[in-house]
């Protein structure tokens, strides 16, 4: 999995018909159109800086500062303090693999890690997460050496349309270093923070059983 | 959402000056404190909470569970509803608290929300969470629709003409059963609340629902120790079996000795507009055999008073079945 510490390294277009993906396409239509608008955002975050306070504070016209970790990654941006941590991975760091559901707290589809332990990204601002050190989907496994969960759902066929996968993922993952019971219901109510509406539940069960009645690496 | 002011608080002195600021405590405040963000966020995201400055207490001291000199046990602010339920402390002495947490939401938000966030936990009623619709609780003398309109999940103790909002919450009722006491620290100082003082009827002003007044922060809860040879329970009941919140729900704290109940707790979840402490059905059970009739008479004398609306009607009898199927299972060797 390439690094995608910026927009620029990231999303190489990969094979279609017009050797374009629809990733690329939207990304760059993305770029074209935050352009227009990117001179008052950065006057804006120069005024931030040079005024920063002891604390991190903001008046309603500006970004204030966070530095976190993601994937291992360092980094330091500027965020409306209105964004939540999944917008925030999504729009600005480009890490599209977590997902935006009902953006409520009621699905899980948007499921990350939060100092090792699985939380709703979508209830969550960026800017409250200060020093945390954050993993998404994109950081726990890559082609050629997928997390033993990703490994099972894939020979499971854990999912149907996708959507909610990365967030079930997330929550399996998670849920391995849990105190979960050995039973299928008591993984089932573990992870019933996460919605799928395919219904793939139990090709979803019977992924996190393969992995958990494998001996851990 | 509302754009506002991020205010990260590093001491508590602060966080108190900072929140002080406010209009209120209650709904409309200008200022609030977040924590977990599990309610306060969702709601900002609706519109329904606009604060102005929002203030990150996550950096106070208040994440720890300590044990107390007198046996009692002491939970942080911030502490999260995981970390509490999985605690082995609360897992052996105070067994209805973590399975009241264990019950609510899902894994991923009882890793965000705490104690403090969970205590001011905000209703689920569809009016209050729509700004298109009147209601009382969020926009005073608007009116209630919830009042002959949907109210299915809705309140059938401790409503008014004005409001029927159910208390969410599970760990307030178990709280409320284990007689927990909460400690503040505001503008004039710190003070102590019981569990069943702190949430208010809703009477004429349903848009007051806790005591709490600008500046003031939870700092802890307390636990007093747990009581000798005592069981407790928790039973909630709901429309699908995980990540729902109650129809109806008990938390039962009971002692049996030589087949009669010498001490009980009862308290109702997802029935009350507040968490519903039944000193009726405590009074029952004590000093009655440990058996079905005198459950069933603790059941009807907690929801004697009830009263249901239009589409809950059902509430009734399953919160009885609640309260006597949780005390079975509490009273059983």
């Amino acid at each position: 999995m390439p690094k995608r510490s910026t927009p620029e390294k990231s999303d190489k277009p990969a094979s279609s018909a017009w050797g374009i993906s629809r990733r690329f396409f939207l990304s760059q239509m993305g770029a074209t159109g935050a352009a227009v608008t990117a001179g008052a955002l950065i006057s804006q975050v120069t005024e931030t800086r040079a005024n920063e306070a002891p604390v991190a504070t903001a008046d309603r016209s500006r970004t204030v500062p966070v530095n976190f970790t993601i994937n291992g990654e360092e980094h330091r941006m500027m965020v409306d303090p209105r964004t939540s941590l999944l917008d925030c991975l999504r729009e600005q760091i480009q890490l599209t693999g977590t997902k935006k559901g009902c953006d409520h707290g009621q699905c899980g589809a948007c499921t990350v890690h939060v100092n090792g332990r699985r939380a709703n990204s979508c209830l969550s601002l960026a800017v409250m997460h200060e020093g945390d050190a954050i993993t998404t989907i994109e950081g726990i496994g890559e082609p050629g050496a997928l997390h033993p969960v990703q490994a099972a759902f894939l020979a499971c066929d854990a999912y149907q349309c996708g959507y909610c996968t990365s967030g079930q993922i997330m929550s399996a993952v998670a849920l391995l270093t849990e105190p979960c019971g050995p039973n299928d219901a008591d993984v089932r109510e573990l992870m019933s923070g996460n919605i799928c509406r395919c219904g793939a539940y139990p090709n979803i069960l019977a992924a996190i059983r393969q992995v958990r009645n494998k001996p851990q690496t | 959402m509302k754009t506002f002011e991020f205010t990260r608080a590093n001491d508590v002195a602060a966080a108190v000056t900072a929140g002080a600021r406010s209009n209120t405590a209650q709904h409309g405040a200008i200022s609030r404190f977040v924590a977990g963000g599990t309610t306060l966020i969702d709601l900002m995201k609706l519109n329904v909470e606009q604060p102005a400055t929002l203030i990150d207490i996550n950096r106070l001291p208040y994440d720890q569970i300590e044990p107390m000199a007198d046996g009692g046990l002491k939970i942080g602010a911030t502490v999260r509803n995981s970390d509490l339920a999985y605690n082995a402390s609360v897992q052996r002495d105070y067994t209805v608290l973590s399975l009241a947490i264990l019950n609510g939401a899902s894994a991923q938000l009882r890793n965000m929300a705490t104690t403090s966030g969970n205590l001011l936990q905000r209703t689920r009623c569809v009016y209050f969470r729509d700004t298109a619709m009147p209601c009382n609780k969020r926009d005073p003398g608007s009116g209630c629709p919830a009042i002959g309109g949907t109210n299915r999940t809705l309140a059938i103790l401790g409503g008014s003409d004005h409001c029927i909002a159910t208390n969410p919450s599970d760990m307030n009722v178990a709280l409320s059963a284990l007689e927990a006491t909460i400690y503040v620290t505001g503008v004039k100082g710190d003070r102590t609340i019981p569990i069943d003082e702190f949430h208010l009827l809703p009477g004429n002003t349903p848009e007051r629902e806790t005591v709490l007044e600008p500046g003031d922060l939870i700092t802890h809860v307390t636990l007093p120790p747990p009581v000798s040879g005592s069981r407790s329970y928790y039973l909630k009941l709901r429309d699908r079996a995980s990540y729902e919140f109650a129809l109806a729900s008990a938390a039962v704290v009971v002692v049996v000795a030589d087949g009669n109940v010498t001490y009980a707790r009862v308290a109702l979840g997802g029935v009350g507009t507040k968490p519903w402490r039944s000193r009726e059905a405590e009074a029952a059970l004590t000093g009655q055999p440990a058996a079905e009739t005198t459950f069933r008479a603790a059941a009807e004398a907690a929801l004697r008073d009830a009263k249901p609306q239009s589409e809950n009607g059902f509430k009734v009898e399953l919160a009885k079945r609640c309260v006597m199927h949780a005390l079975k299972v509490a009273t059983q060797a």
